[in-house]
C-alpha cells in the first residue's frame, strides 16, 4: 500500500487523543503495530506551540506523523493550521478535515474541496475527510488528492459503516485510489469488515483510546484488519438465497 | 531518659506550598519533624494550580478515567481530610447523563465501583432542584469534596499552630536547601530535576446562581466533556473542567468556556441566569503515566506529578513520602506506574 510514494505494511493508522496517560498511547501504539499516527495541532496546541512537549512525545514514538485540522470549521482555519502543522512536523502530509456540522462533526464538502485545492496547490499531500459522496470524491482528486478518507460514521460514534451501499460504491468507482476509513469504527469487526470491502486502510482514535484496556483492543483491531485484509484477498463469497450443503447428499439412506 | 528523645528533632525543608507541598509538611510536623517551608509565589492564590482545583474527594468516580492506584491512595485520603479540614462535605458524588446519552452513564458504571443507581424520584431526593431532569443517576456515597481555598488556609493555620512558618516570595533549589531532609513539592516548577514532567492545561470557572442549589459534587457526562459541578456554599459553584495537552497558560478560550458552560445550562438551564465570578486556567503537572511520583534521591524527596488528583492523592503521598525520609531503608522510587 502506498500513499503518496510511501509504501507502508500496516494498514491500521491510529489517533493520539483522549488515552488515559501519554505511557498508554504509546503501548496502545505499538500494539496496534500502525506506521502513522494523527495528531490534532488546533485542540491540543493553541498558540504559541503550546503542545510542544505532548508533540515532541509523539515524535519520538518513531512512527509517521500525520498531522490533522481537527476542530476547523472553515477554509481559512484549515489551511492556517495545515502550515502550522508542516512547519512542526516538518512533513507534507495533512488530513485534511473542514467540519460542517456541529452535532455529527460531518465534513463541509464545500469548503474541504477548496482547502484541498489550496494546500495542494501549495505543496501539501492532502489525506481529506469525506463522506462515500463520489461527485465530492471526483472533485477532491480533481484538487489534487491522490488518498481519500470516507466517513465510516460520524467522528467518535462507535456505530460502524453507516452505508454499505455507499461505501462500496465508493471502491467499486476509484479501484486505484487508496481508500481508508476515517472515523466512527467502534468495534474490530467494524474493521474487518471494511477491509472485506477492499479498503486500502482504517483510521481509529476514540474505540481505542476510550476502550477500558486500550491496549489491548488496538491489538485487537490490528487483528481484525489483517483477517480482514487477507479475507479480501482470499475472494471472499457472496450472498446466496439458496442453502449449498458443504457435504454432498449422495450414497445418504433413503427411507422409504 | 533515652537519647532519641532528647535528640534535636530532624529538619525538613519542603519547597512549594500548594496542596502537596502544605499536606508534606503538615504530616511531617505531626511526626514531630522542624519543618520550614517556601514558596516563590507571594501567598497563597493562583499562582498554585491548586488554586484552581475542583475539590472533589472522588477515588472511585475518578477510576472511570484512571488506574487503580488513585482509587486506592484516595480512598485514604478522605479521613485525612475530614479530621484536619472539618468543612470537608461527605455526601458523596452524584452522576448523571442527558437522555440521549444515557450509554455514558452505563459505561461510567461498568468502570467504577462503589455506586449505587438512581432512578428519577431518587435523584430528586438527594438534589430537589435536579427533580425531572435525569431519568437516571449513579451515586458514590462514600466519596466528599471541599473547597480548595478554605482547605489550604486550614493547612496554613494548622502549620501555624505547630510552629511552622512559610516563607512566601522566596524561590528555593532543592540543592541550596538547609535541613536534613528537602521535599521538592513543587509541581511544573520543579521540572527541572524531573524532565518528563508536562503540563496539561486545565480551565474552570467560578459561578453563581441564586435559584440552583445542590449539596454534592455533580458529574454530567458527555461524550465530547463531560463537566462537574462543586457547590462551594452560598449558591457558589465551581464548574470545571478541560483537559487539554497544551501549555499554554493564557486566559480561558472562548472554546473552552462554550463547552463548560454549555454542559452547565444542559445540567439545569436556571444556570443560564448564574453570574460568572471568576475564570481560571492553569496547568496540572503530569508525567507521562498520568500517575503521581514520589521519589528520593540522598537527601531530597520528591513528590509530583498529581495531574487531576491534587487534592485527592496529596494526603497519601504525603504519608508515602514522610515513610519515606523517615526509613533509609526503603527504595529510591517509592510510587510509581507498577505499584497498583
Amino acid at each position: 500500500m502506498e500513499f503518496y510514494g510511501v509504501t507502508l505494511s500496516s494498514r491500521l493508522l491510529l489517533g493520539t487523543a483522549r488515552y488515559p496517560s501519554p505511557k498508554i498511547l504509546e503501548a496502545a501504539v505499538r500494539a496496534s503495530r500502525a506506521e502513522i499516527v494523527t495528531v490534532s495541532l488546533r485542540r491540543e496546541g493553541g498558540d504559541q506551540r503550546a503542545g510542544q512537549t505532548f508533540w515532541s512525545f509523539i515524535g519520538e514514538l518513531g512512527v509517521r506523523v500525520l498531522p490533522n485540522t481537527a476542530g476547523c470549521h472553515s477554509v481559512k482555519e484549515a489551511v492556517t493550521t495545515a502550515h502550522m502543522a508542516r512547519e512542526l512536523f516538518g512533513t507534507t502530509w495533512i488530513k485534511l478535515e473542514v467540519i460542517g456540522e456541529a452535532d455529527t462533526l460531518q465534513p463541509d464538502v464545500f469548503g474541504l474541496v477548496e482547502a484541498a485545492r489550496i494546500l495542494s496547490e501549495d505543496g501539501f499531500e492532502v489525506f481529506p475527510y469525506t463522506t462515500e459522496d463520489l461527485v465530492v470524491a471526483e472533485r477532491l482528486l480533481e484538487a489534487g488528492c491522490r488518498v481519500l478518507m470516507p466517513w465510516g460514521a460520524p467522528i467518535g460514534s462507535a456505530r460502524g459503516l453507516n452505508n454499505l451501499f455507499g461505501l462500496r460504491a465508493m471502491r467499486a468507482h476509484f479501484p486505484d485510489v487508496p481508500l481508508v476509513i476515517d472515523a466512527g469504527l467502534g468495534v474490530p469487526s467494524h474493521a474487518a469488515a471494511a477491509m472485506e470491502m477492499g479498503y486500502d486502510a482504517v483510521l481509529l482514535n476514540t474505540a481505542v483510546a476510550e476502550a477500558g484496556d486500550p491496549v489491548r483492543m488496538a491489538e485487537a483491531f490490528a487483528l481484525a484488519v489483517d483477517a480482514g485484509r487477507l479475507a479480501h484477498t482470499a475472494s471472499p463469497l457472496e450472498p446466496r438465497d439458496m442453502a449449498a450443503p458443504s457435504t454432498p447428499v449422495l450414497g445418504k439412506a433413503v427411507l422409504a | 531518659m533515652s537519647r532519641s528523645i532528647s535528640r534535636a528533632p530532624l529538619r525538613a525543608t519542603v519547597i512549594g506550598a500548594g496542596v502537596a507541598g502544605l499536606t508534606t509538611a503538615l504530616t511531617l510536623a505531626e511526626r514531630g519533624l522542624a519543618v520550614e517551608v517556601f514558596d516563590r509565589n507571594a501567598g497563597l492564590g493562583p499562582g498554585s494550580c491548586s488554586w484552581h482545583a475542583g475539590g472533589m474527594l472522588a477515588p472511585w468516580c475518578e477510576m472511570a478515567s484512571s488506574e487503580a492506584v488513585v482509587g486506592r491512595l484516595g480512598a485514604q485520603s478522605i479521613d485525612w481530610w475530614r479530621e484536619r479540614f472539618p468543612a470537608t462535605v461527605s455526601k458523596g458524588t452524584l452522576v448523571v447523563a442527558p437522555g440521549r446519552d444515557l450509554a455514558e452513564l452505563d459505561r461510567f458504571a461498568q468502570r467504577t465501583e462503589r455506586y449505587r443507581w438512581l432512578n428519577e424520584t431518587e435523584i430528586a431526593s438527594l438534589e430537589p432542584d435536579l427533580a425531572g431532569r435525569f431519568r437516571k443517576g449513579l451515586h458514590f456515597p462514600g466519596e466528599a469534596h471541599l473547597d480548595p481555598r478554605l482547605a489550604l488556609a486550614e493547612l496554613v493555620e494548622r502549620l501555624a499552630a505547630l510552629g511552622v512558618a512559610i516563607r512566601f516570595d522566596t524561590e528555593l533549589e532543592p540543592a541550596a536547601a538547609r535541613g536534613d531532609l528537602v521535599f521538592d513539592c513543587r509541581g511544573l516548577g520543579g521540572r527541572i530535576d524531573m524532565p518528563a514532567l508536562r503540563g496539561v492545561r486545565g480551565e474552570m470557572a467560578l459561578i453563581r446562581s441564586r435559584s440552583l442549589s445542590l449539596s454534592r459534587p455533580v458529574r454530567l457526562l458527555h461524550p465530547r466533556l463531560p463537566i462537574y459541578l462543586v457547590p462551594r456554599g452560598e449558591g457558589v459553584f465551581m464548574l470545571g473542567a478541560t483537559m487539554l495537552e497544551s501549555e499554554a497558560r493564557g486566559p480561558v478560550s472562548v472554546r473552552s468556556m462554550l463547552d463548560l458552560l454549555g454542559a452547565a445550562f444542559t445540567l439545569h438551564p436556571a444556570l443560564g441566569e448564574a453570574e460568572i465570578l471568576e475564570l481560571g486556567a492553569d496547568l496540572r503537572p503530569a508525567l507521562p503515566d498520568n500517575l503521581p511520583r514520589v521519589e528520593r534521591t540522598g537527601r531530597v524527596v520528591r513528590v509530583n506529578g498529581l495531574f487531576r488528583h491534587g487534592f485527592l492523592l496529596a494526603p497519601a503521598l504525603a504519608q508515602i513520602a514522610a515513610g519515606a525520609a523517615l526509613d533509609p531503608h526503603l527504595g529510591t522510587e517509592l510510587i510509581h506506574a507498577n505499584s497498583a
